[in-house]
């Protein structure tokens, strides 16, 4: 078929205009040259407003989304492309869920370069294609420059719960492993790491991966899989207490057990961070029946994702709904929600 | 982790508890105030509290930076900002403390003050090369351990003759501060603060050196042993704190000789003498007007000094009537006597200082050790 536009899309000089947003031709050029050309499959090929799928008979679906205002965009170990792929996934394969297709939405600032844009989103089609999960459907905004910060992406996932599985942060009962899938902070300190008022030097790496593989081998090991969440903003620390308040529980962890690169843990004593309230983008916490715990720990282990999994703790009954924690020097304490943002100290 | 591990050590940290528990005769009472919020955030961290005999009672001071900012001051920046149009910058655990009319910085922002978190000076003064047309003002504050990297900056600020960069100072002293408590009459005159002895602050006696603390222990009578904020630091300080009361001594003992020496960074003091000079008097939250407790921007460096550039008036501000911050500063009560805390006041809502900064009395009793005394009950479910 004959191109519509004679001159292509200037990738490597260009950058992204109000046009592209109008819903005129540039806009579908931007999308034929840029989105289709990186995500290509049937769906998109189609060119309709939505994509019609086939959903197995009887299936219960799962639909998560979420939106990425990362920055810096790119960082050490991904950038806001796979992160959204990896981030959306990860919200469905926490229910239990097979992910399957992918919806994104992208809000561009005039004046961002079309050759950044393009790098954010090959690696995007590279993690969505190295997933198996397909963006089928999407859209592209425009707003004025200074109104952005460069590219918000939204994602959308569908997925489907295989018979038998129900997992919820709502399932967690006194007495059960509280097991983790490796180390903390990597995500949270890459980031920070690149941010432009700090901008040190490390080997941090993010951790942002795509975890249905590792959900789908626990729960083929063993039925005693209760609660999933991934610890994502607000760290460890807050996805603990979110799952106590919804189980009405509380827990109690090991300090000893729980396991920081040396990296992070010194760039969060430079910074006056805790690692438990970093960001991870690429771990899990499952929350299992006792007698389950082992099984499902050997699985996690022998996933590439979960190679470093732990059991860091066990639930506990307590109305107040605290997670409590031995720490390493003997003492015990209160492991709270984050309150705000984590703020580093003055001194 | 090298040069951290090693103090974070729990077998070591149980030599010590049994010392502590051999040496505390249980005849007597001791009360050591530590000085530095880093010290209370250690303690409460680290369940310190859990692990020192019953008559060995930590008292938490006013070595907050960020608690014992006035909120006139916060009020100052926010004017700044909101009302001249200028960037703010300041450190990040500055932005939550609440100013007046149910403001703060962070909420100054939202409302669309440019206002911006800053690791250092240094970045506060590249925002001003960058956005020449722009005031930037960095809202300066801290202990000794703030105030050379601010005198740098200003420093740098004059020879490079920037015309839109100033600093908003609220650098103030320990030793005024210490002076200020033991002279207070909670201490002095009426005893309901009963302190034995001093754990000294770590950062600012790396600047600072450990003689300015001897007049306490000359005149006061009052050990003083420095401390670097690790646990077993804190633990061997309250154990050398203990032997001195026993042996009736009361003198400046250095339990950080990795980092802290008698004269401190002579470089770093002739930077700060250079720049800055003693404020007659200065408002410190809870404590009220603290005389020679402050520094402010010498005459030399005038055009630098944000007071002076944009002509501002202080103005005390009182603090909430119902927050006991200022009682808890001088550590007549604790976290737990004040009627709000935990209920009225908490983490996202403080309504007074202790409860903002994670060094601050309240929030580290919030955060660490609220509850500590309920039972946890670990059931296997059928």
């Amino acid at each position: 078929m004959k191109k519509d536009y004679i001159r292509p899309l200037d990738i490597r000089s260009g950058c992204v205009d109000m046009g592209h947003g109008a819903g005129g031709r540039a806009a579908a050029q931007l999308i034929e040259e840029l989105f289709l050309a990186a995500f290509d499959n049937e769906y998109l090929r189609q060119g309709d407003d939505g994509a019609a799928l086939a959903i197995p008979v009887g299936a219960k679906l799962v639909m998560a989304t979420d939106g990425h205002v990362v920055s810096p965009l790119f960082f050490s170990g991904g950038d806001v492309g796979s992160l959204s792929v990896h981030g959306t996934i990860n919200d469905v394969a926490m229910c239990g869920a097979v992910p399957l297709y992918l919806a994104a939405s992208f809000i561009l600032e005039e004046g961002f370069p079309l050759a950044d844009l393009k790098r954010i989103v090959d690696s995007m089609a590279a993690a969505s294609r190295a997933a198996g999960v397909p963006v089928v459907t999407g859209d592209t905004k425009v707003v004025e420059k200074g109104k952005g910060d460069g590219v918000f992406i939204s994602t959308t996932g569908v997925g489907v719960v295989p018979a038998g599985v129900h997992i919820s942060g709502a399932n967690a009962r006194p007495g059960d492993a509280v097991l983790l899938s490796g180390t903390i902070g990597e995500h949270g300190v890459a980031v920070l790491s690149k941010r432009q008022s700090l901008d040190f030097e490390t080997t941090v790496v993010s951790d942002s991966a795509a975890l249905h593989g590792l959900v789908a081998a626990m729960l083929r090991a063993s039925d005693g899989v209760r609660v999933l969440r991934d610890p994502t903003r607000g760290g460890l620390a807050t996805t603990l207490n979110e799952i106590a308040r919804q189980s009405n529980v509380g827990m109690l962890l090991d300090e000893a057990t729980i396991p920081v690169l040396p990296q992070v843990e010194a760039a969060c004593e430079l910074l006056g961070l805790d690692p438990l309230y970093v960001a991870n983008e690429g771990k899990l916490v499952a929350i299992c029946a006792p007698d389950a715990a082992d099984a499902v720990l050997a699985a996690m282990r022998a996933h590439p994702l979960g190679a470093n999994a732990v059991r860091i703790g066990s639930v506990t009954e307590d109305p107040h709904r605290f997670v409590q924690m031995e720490t390493s020097f003997g003492g015990r304490r209160v492991v709270d929600w984050l309150s705000g943002e984590q703020l580093p100290r003055i001194c | 982790m090298k040069y951290i591990d090693e103090f974070r050590d729990g077998a070591i940290a149980k030599k010590i508890q049994a010392r502590l528990h051999a040496e505390a005769q249980p005849a007597r009472q001791y009360s050591f105030m530590e000085f530095c919020g880093g010290h209370t955030h250690a303690i409460s961290r680290y369940g310190i509290g859990e692990l020192l005999p019953h008559n060995v009672r930590m008292i938490h001071g006013p070595g907050c930076p960020v608690c014992v900012l006035p909120i006139g001051r916060i009020d100052l920046a926010i004017q700044l900002a909101l009302e001249r149009g200028a960037i703010v910058c300041t450190y990040g655990d500055t932005m939550r403390v609440p100013a007046s009319g149910g403001l703060s910085l962070v909420r100054a922002k939202a409302r669309g003050g440019d206002i911006r978190m800053v690791y250092s000076g240094a970045d506060a003064l590249e925002i001003a090369r960058r956005e020449p047309g722009r005031e930037v003002v960095f809202f300066a504050i801290g202990f000794e351990t703030t105030t050379p990297p601010t005198a740098l900056t200003i420093r740098t600020a004059q020879q490079e003759g920037l015309k839109n960069f100033s600093v908003l100072c609220c650098h103030v002293l320990t030793p005024s501060a210490i002076t200020h408590i033991l002279e207070s009459p909670e201490v002095r005159q009426f005893g309901t603060v009963p302190i034995d002895g001093f754990v000294g602050p770590a950062h600012v006696s790396i600047v600072i050196g450990s003689a300015p603390y001897e007049h306490f222990a000359e005149e006061y009578r009052k050990p003083v042993v420095i401390a670097g904020f690790e646990p077993l630091d804190v633990m061997q300080a309250v154990l050398m704190l203990v032997r001195q009361v026993n042996e009736g001594r009361a003198e400046v003992e250095n339990e950080f000789t990795r980092a802290v020496n008698r004269d401190g960074n002579l470089h770093a003091q002739a930077l700060v003498s250079q720049v800055f000079e003693l404020r007659n008097s200065f408002e410190w939250r809870g404590l009220g007007e603290v005389p020679y407790s402050a520094l402010k921007i010498r005459p030399a460096f005038a055009e630098f000094d944000a007071e002076r550039r944009f002509g501002l008036g202080y103005q005390p501000v009182p603090d909430n009537k119902a927050c006991e911050c200022g009682a808890i500063l001088r550590g007549v009560k604790k976290p737990t006597d004040c009627k709000i805390f935990g209920t009225v006041c908490t983490p996202e809502n403080p309504v007074g200082s202790c409860m903002v900064s994670s060094e601050g009395a309240c929030a580290a009793h919030y955060s660490y050790g609220r509850f500590k005394d309920i039972a946890v009950k670990v059931e296997v479910a059928a």
